[in-house]
């Protein structure tokens, strides 16, 4: 079995290459993924960079991403196979002139050429290299769940009239969840778990300078500071990363030097998204300035 | 280093964590591919394969910290003996004398501090907090003292405070003098994350020096701690508060997430006669697809009747939240708070977007207080069956909170069953553990029988069956 990676600090700085910045917890999870050949279940709040991890991983190991996007009423027709009725029925009609015997016709419409593949199957399926991301998984039903946990463990699927297909690599699997739900034990069982919480200052800092390359030094750690002081406040929805990114793109077109306050009041709504918390940080950060 | 695994482990389970089997073989599958020597790698090793849930994770740190403290995993520490304490402890003076040489003062450790925080150099600042919790912390050996108290010595020794105010002095001689108030702000919330630092690299020292002198299973056994959702409210802590509160909101949203889902697939409504004739039709008049109407969807009203007495304050104040939270669950939700006067305060919640800043109001401005502010909850009852028992109806769900401590004042438990008879539910929750009701001036036993449930509800936990029990009735 070829592994991917050969350290951490591989990890980190490939991920660096496709501009994506891990930390040790992130590039240690990974690593560990690749050689234990096991799933990653990345949890944290919204917009913090979890699908983003996966993406990063397929442009940083070239392979192929295979993404299955989760939501309520998924099942096994759109996540593993399905098999081509509508082909199915026609190879029926077209033999109806020949005697065929039925037992021939079975076995030939539940054949390969008649399988729709679906997310997890064309994962298993693959030749090349491919990361399957299993996003927002905390949408399906609890018992839904359990169509996955094969996959997760195996890397197979059973279909009744083939047989078990087992899938010819171990692709990198990443599975994200907004915690909306405590997602089952055997499913966790079966993935090491990943937090990623909000970036410190620092790291912040860097993801911006990577993202928005324009930007220079001091004002990308002004603004890492200002989103730093407005997630402590208590607020509805904290800005997210891709909105800090957000922010300081305005920040450029806008031909910011330097954040002012006046400028955060004008501008707040790039982060914030809920009335109240908009209120609630402007009364903190920006009225102060009107004392002095 | 199995031994320490296993070891570890099986604290991790003594605090509370379910670690299954699996996990625990992943777990030592996992060590092997990962550099020891790297704390924070070996760090995400363990607990990307043991801890499945953030909440649980500041307990794993509490216990990781503590196993592998000392300077690699896998030291012996069962034998913390008086030389290597002494060993440990000129260690740190040498530590401490490669900066300033010979014997520091209380001022140049504080020098020193200053540069190492102005350049933020972690190696520095993690010698000279060994260095200031060896002068000033005082610890001896076998000494039965929390490490609270170690740290609080060194902490009032090295003046914080003190220390923030030089180093934004410093900061301001070097050039960067902020321009207003919100520069002003953001540079004072700087330093203060650094002095967070400090004083967490104090407290680690001064746990590896007591894991030193105690052996790892006493030291993990004085740290454990309840799991967020087991922490009782009424005993809470102030930051162990602040975690239950900031737990509640994706609690609630995760409820609110469950139930849907579970009341959409339930009901399914009564049989459609009428449909189902017309669709048996294209069956040749079998009723081969039996249709159904839409559910109703129920509405509940809530009514929330808490005490807001001294005695079980904090936990009042927590289920409003909660129950705050849930309001985008339910159409209608209404609150009263009492002591021995009423007050409805859902007026407070519907002004003001911000649940904590609601409370606030609640505990200082709803008018609670009839004769002498102890509870009386028989003459809270009264007022609030005469001012509104026509408001509750057959859709109201009745939920109080409290103790049913009557400091001995008549119960006027009819007023609950009058009001038990109009209502869909009556629920009681109860802050304090079971074996505590009817003992004292408690009355729960006179108010029990008219209610639906008397539930416990000491902890996340309970407070969690206990929504998802009604939500689902």
């Amino acid at each position: 079995m070829a592994t991917r990676f050969e350290s951490v600090d591989e990890v980190i700085a490939r991920l660096r290459d496709v501009d994506y910045l891990a930390d040790a917890t992130i590039g240690g999870v990974v690593y560990l993924a690749d050689r234990l050949e096991k799933p990653v279940l990345v949890e944290g709040p919204a917009g913090v960079g979890k699908t983003e991890l996966a993406k990063a991983l397929s442009r940083a190991t070239d392979a192929r991403l295979i993404r299955l996007q989760c939501y309520e009423g998924l099942d096994e027709a759109k996540a593993l196979y399905e098999w081509n009725y509508k082909k199915q029925l026609l190879r029926i009609q077209a033999d109806r002139e020949h005697e065929t015997s039925w037992s021939d016709v079975e076995a030939d419409i539940f054949a390969e050429p008649f399988l729709l593949t679906r997310p997890l199957l064309e994962a298993i399926r693959a030749d090349d290299p491919v990361v399957l991301l299993i996003d927002e998984v905390d949408r399906v039903e609890i018992e839904t769940e359990a169509l996955l946990l094969e996959v997760l463990s195996d890397f197979q699927v059973s279909i009744p009239e083939l047989g078990t297909i087992v899938g010819k690599q171990r692709p990198l699997v990443v599975l994200t969840s907004n915690n909306t739900r405590e997602l089952s034990e055997a499913l966790k069982r079966r993935c090491l778990y990943l937090h990623v919480d909000y970036p410190d200052l620092e790291r912040e800092k860097d993801i911006v300078r990577v993202r928005v390359p324009e930007i220079d030094d001091e004002l990308a750690g002004q603004v890492a500071r200002v989103v730093r002081s407005i997630r402590d406040l208590e607020l509805k929805k904290a800005p997210s990363i891709s909105e800090t990114i957000d922010w300081a793109r305005t920040l450029l077109y806008l031909g910011t030097s330097e954040i002012s306050p006046e400028v955060i009041g004008e501008t707040l709504h790039v982060l914030l998204k809920y009335q109240s918390d908009i209120a609630k940080a402007r009364k903190e950060l920006v009225p102060a300035s009107d004392a002095t | 280093m199995l031994d320490v695994l296993q070891g570890f482990v099986h604290e991790l389970r003594g605090a509370g964590l379910p670690v299954s089997m699996t996990e625990n073989l992943d777990a030592m599958r996992a060590v092997e591919h990962v550099d020891l020597a790297d704390r924070d790698v070996f760090k995400a090793a363990l607990g990307a394969t043991l801890v499945k849930h953030h909440r649980h994770w500041r307990a794993f740190e509490t216990v990781f910290d503590v196993y592998f403290s000392l300077h690699s995993p896998g030291v012996d520490a069962d034998d913390p003996n008086a030389e290597e304490w002494a060993e440990l402890a000129g260690q740190t003076s040498e530590a401490a004398g490669a900066g300033g040489g010979g014997e520091v003062t209380r001022e140049e450790l504080a020098e020193m501090l200053l540069n190492a925080l102005m350049t933020m150099d972690r190696d520095e600042l993690r010698r000279l907090a060994a260095a200031a919790v060896g002068a000033f912390a005082g610890m001896e050996p076998g000494r039965p003292v929390g490490g609270t108290y170690y740290l609080y010595r060194t902490l009032r020794q090295l003046d914080l405070d003190d220390l923030a105010a030089r180093l934004i002095g410093r900061a301001q001689e070097e050039g960067d003098v902020p321009a207003d108030a919100l520069a002003a702000r953001l540079q004072g919330e700087e330093y203060g994350g650094r002095l967070k630092v400090l004083r967490e690299l104090i407290e680690a020292e001064i746990r590896r020096r007591l894991v030193a002198d105690r052996g790892v299973e006493a030291m993990a056994r004085t740290l454990r701690k309840p799991l967020p959702e087991d922490v009782d409210f009424m005993h809470a802590s102030r930051e162990e508060m602040l975690a239950l509160q900031r737990a509640i909101y994706p609690l609630t949203r995760a409820l609110a997430a469950r139930l849907a889902q579970r009341r959409r697939r339930r009901h399914r409504g009564h049989l459609d006669f009428r449909r189902t004739v017309r669709a048996s039709l294209s069956y040749g008049g079998v009723p081969a697809e039996p249709k159904f109407r839409h559910p109703h969807p129920s509405r509940p009203e809530i009514m929330v009747v808490a005490d807001i007495s001294g005695s079980v304050a904090s936990f009042a104040r927590f289920t409003l939240q909660f129950v705050y939270a849930m309001a985008s669950q339910f159409s209608k939700v209404r609150s009263w708070v009492f002591i021995d006067g009423i007050d409805e305060v859902t007026r407070f919640f519907t002004e003001s977007d911000d649940v904590t800043e609601a409370v606030h109001r609640v505990n200082t401005e709803a008018d609670v207080v009839w004769v002498d502010g102890h509870s009386d909850y028989g003459h809270a009852f009264e007022v609030f069956e005469n001012r509104h028992h026509l408001e509750v109806t057959n859709k109201t769900s009745l939920i109080f909170l409290g103790d049913a401590r009557n400091n001995y004042h008549a119960s006027q438990a009819w007023t609950l069953r009058a009001l038990g008879e109009r209502a869909r539910h009556l629920y009681w929750l109860n802050p304090e553990p079971r074996g505590y009701w009817d003992t004292g001036d408690s009355i729960m036993a006179e108010y029990a029988p008219y209610c639906d449930g008397v539930y416990e509800c000491r902890n996340l936990r309970q407070l969690e069956r206990f929504v998802t029990t009604v939500a689902e009735g």
